[in-house]
């Protein structure tokens, strides 16, 4: 028997023994669900190695036998061709490294003018949708339902060749007040600031920090007798009115630089082309729509209870909302608002569609065209568009963060 | 047991009073006057109405027929006289209904401050002074998250206690709870009772209802079934539908 224990273990009934395996202490090691998945994650990270070394290596050596040099010296070089909007100086004698700086701020300029416009209107329509009157809220129904499902690129290509480019010539240009709407873009008089101006700027920093005194002096009174300080209204009317008397005092030291019409087109003013609008508008009224279904989900994940526990404790709908309902629903809102800042500014690079002279259009579009550095100019513009959008999520994940720590 | 603390002032008058929700008639032709100091519960299987019947007191929902005055003034479509109306009534709900994202005292001073224009110091410490009532005045400065069901309904109460209100509506405010912590809201209750508040309770709690009660109101298919001071009411009742509705709740 004592030969048996170490060869077959213990045999309950008693027949002949079979050779079973003995107790093991150490599974064999393809058993071990941690070596596994060691073993399993070594094969994977020397697979994915060896994918981007091949990658790397045939890139390299092709290059090498067209005679492509890489490297990004060729940033150094002239353009030589002209870009229509830029918010830095910028002529056909620019280096390559200009066409990326100047695509960049006009993807920037375009991403943040869509998501200043596309918040407002996202959280009106949101807030209509919710409404009480019937008329408010179907009208906002229709227009979210309509403008989340048409393509963006339609939407883009309606506003730029059904709305703008319809317009009339310049010399048969649409004026209001000063201003001219026509197929080359929106003319709008330019600001020349002439002696005294400063004055006005000063009166409106002054007006500035005179309202924020006032919050505070209103928040300390509050705390201390009771009574409420119409705060808004009070600091509108500094911001408004100091600049604005200093103004009218000091002469009027602003002169206006009128665009004319000089033979076929304006001369003078800012021209805002008609690009720029067209793409504002489509980027900003379908994210508006998305942004508008995310303010109505977090509004209604805010429980009836909460604001009928304001109502009985004799709270008014607008103090309601500002204090209850508004603090709670921006913690379901905020994640995926954040999502759709995103979705925005990379579907601003759509530009390209319409001409607009954001980064995708001039730098990965022209600049890489005429240089041949494909690698280089689309390593650089997919690096921009994960910088941005990983600064915009830090941000948004900051600003969460703040308003999550209310909760407990 | 007439321990009544009534005076004859009228603080609830409902008279004629009808609701419909779509084609259904939910409250029909309930006359009840409640006078100062008076505590009434009302009682009744679910979806006999009483709930809607105290939660129309205040204007959290729309009656369609009759009239409703509280505290003498009319409830009618003047929002001022809702908003008057509602600075007179406190309300207490099932599930305490406390701000999730506002510690305790926050919650209690958030409607002295800005509905009573109250100044933060004196609210603050009025605060302090009815969770002190309530008996978790430590807990002012948690979250409603981290607090116990006993405990947040007690500052439920306190934060309506905290706008000085003449009447109270306690809407089933011990159902939510854990058996133990029942006793705890009782206590607070029977104590505001003692100090002369007029009340309104939708409630289950029969004990409650016979130390406390003047009046016990039975409700049944929207209407007021039965009226009586609690001994009659749970010795003697008049309605067969009363007597089977008692058997079902105290039979245990």
């Amino acid at each position: 028997m004592s030969s048996d224990i170490s060869n077959s273990g213990h045999n309950p009934e008693g027949g002949p023994a079979k050779p079973k395996a003995p107790p093991q202490n150490k599974p064999k090691f393809w058993n071990d669900p941690k070596k596994r998945s060691l073993l399993f994650q070594v094969l994977l990270l020397s697979a994915l190695g060896f994918v981007f070394y091949s990658i790397i290596d045939n890139t390299l050596t092709n290059l090498e036998q067209r005679g492509i040099t890489t490297g990004f010296d060729f940033l150094t070089e002239e353009a030589g061709f002209g870009i229509a909007m830029s918010l830095v100086p910028y002529t056909e004698a620019s280096s390559y490294g200009m066409t990326f700086i100047v695509g960049l701020m006009n993807t920037i300029l375009i991403a943040l003018m869509g998501i200043f416009a596309a918040t407002i209107l996202g959280f009106l329509l949101g807030v209509a949708r919710l409404s009480d009157n019937w008329l408010i809220s179907k009208a906002s129904t229709i227009y979210i339902e309509t403008f989340r499902n048409i393509p963006l690129l339609l939407q883009i290509f309606f506003w730029y060749y059904a709305v703008l480019r319809t317009l009339p010539h310049p010399r048969q240009s649409m004026e209001f007040f000063g201003t001219f709407l026509n197929n080359r873009g929106f003319i709008v008089p330019a600001p020349v600031a002439e002696d005294g101006f400063g004055l006005v700027l000063f009166g409106f920093f002054v007006a500035l920090i005179g309202s924020w005194l006032i919050s505070r002096w209103s928040k300390k009174r509050q705390e201390l007798t009771g009574q409420q300080f119409p705060v808004f209204w009070v600091s509108l009317g500094l911001i408004v009115g100091i600049p604005l008397v200093l103004f009218m005092l000091s002469g009027m030291p602003l002169g206006l630089d009128h665009p004319e019409l000089k033979g076929f087109n304006f001369k003078g003013g800012i021209t805002v082309i008609p690009e720029l609008i067209a793409l504002w508008f489509a980027l900003s009224i379908y994210t508006a729509a998305f942004i508008a279904e995310t303010v109505r989900a977090g509004i209604l994940a805010v429980s009836h209870g909460q604001t009928e526990a304001a109502t009985a404790l004799g709270m008014s709908k607008a103090k309601t909302l500002r204090f209850i309902v508004i603090p709670q629903a921006l913690r379901v809102v905020i994640p995926p608002l954040t999502s759709q800042y995103l979705n925005l500014t990379k579907n601003s690079s759509l530009a390209t569609a319409i001409g607009y002279p954001d980064l995708v259009n001039v730098f990965a579009g022209t600049t890489l065209n005429q240089t041949g550095q494909a690698i280089e100019v689309i390593a650089m513009t997919m690096a921009v568009y994960l910088t941005l959008s990983l600064l915009t999520s830090t941000f948004m994940n900051w600003y969460n963060s703040r308003i999550q720590l209310t909760e407990r | 047991m007439s321990h009544s603390q009534a005076s004859d002032k009228l603080m609830v008058e409902l008279r004629d009073l009808n609701k419909w929700y779509g084609e259904f008639h939910v409250l029909k032709n309930i006359n009840l006057e409640v006078k100062q100091g008076e505590k009434i519960v009302i009682c009744g299987p679910s979806g006999s109405g009483k709930s809607t019947m105290i939660r129309c007191i205040n204007h959290l929902e729309e009656h369609q027929k009759g009239d409703i005055v509280v505290s003498g003034i009319p409830l009618n479509e003047d929002i001022k006289n809702i908003e008057a109306i509602r600075k007179e009534v406190g309300m207490v709900f099932q599930h305490f209904n406390l701000f999730p994202h506002l510690t305790v005292l926050e919650n209690c001073v958030l409607a002295p401050i800005w509905v009573k224009k109250m100044p933060r110091k004196e609210a603050e410490a009025q605060a302090m002074e009815l969770l002190e009532r309530v008996k978790i005045p430590d807990q002012a400065l948690k979250y409603p998250g981290q607090l116990s069901g006993g405990q947040q309904q007690r500052v439920a109460i306190a934060r309506s206690l905290c706008m000085n209100p003449d009447v109270m509506l306690f809407d089933e405010p011990t159902s939510a709870l854990d058996p133990e912590m029942i006793k705890e809201v009782l206590d607070v209750m029977i104590e505001l009772a003692t100090e002369g508040m007029t009340m309104l309770c939708v409630t289950h709690e029969m004990g409650f209802a016979k130390t406390v009660a003047d009046r016990v109101i039975f409700m049944d298919g929207g209407q007021i079934v039965e009226e009586n001071e609690p001994h009659e009411f749970f010795n003697n009742p008049q309605h067969e539908r009363t007597q089977l509705f008692l058997s079902q709740i105290l039979q245990h």
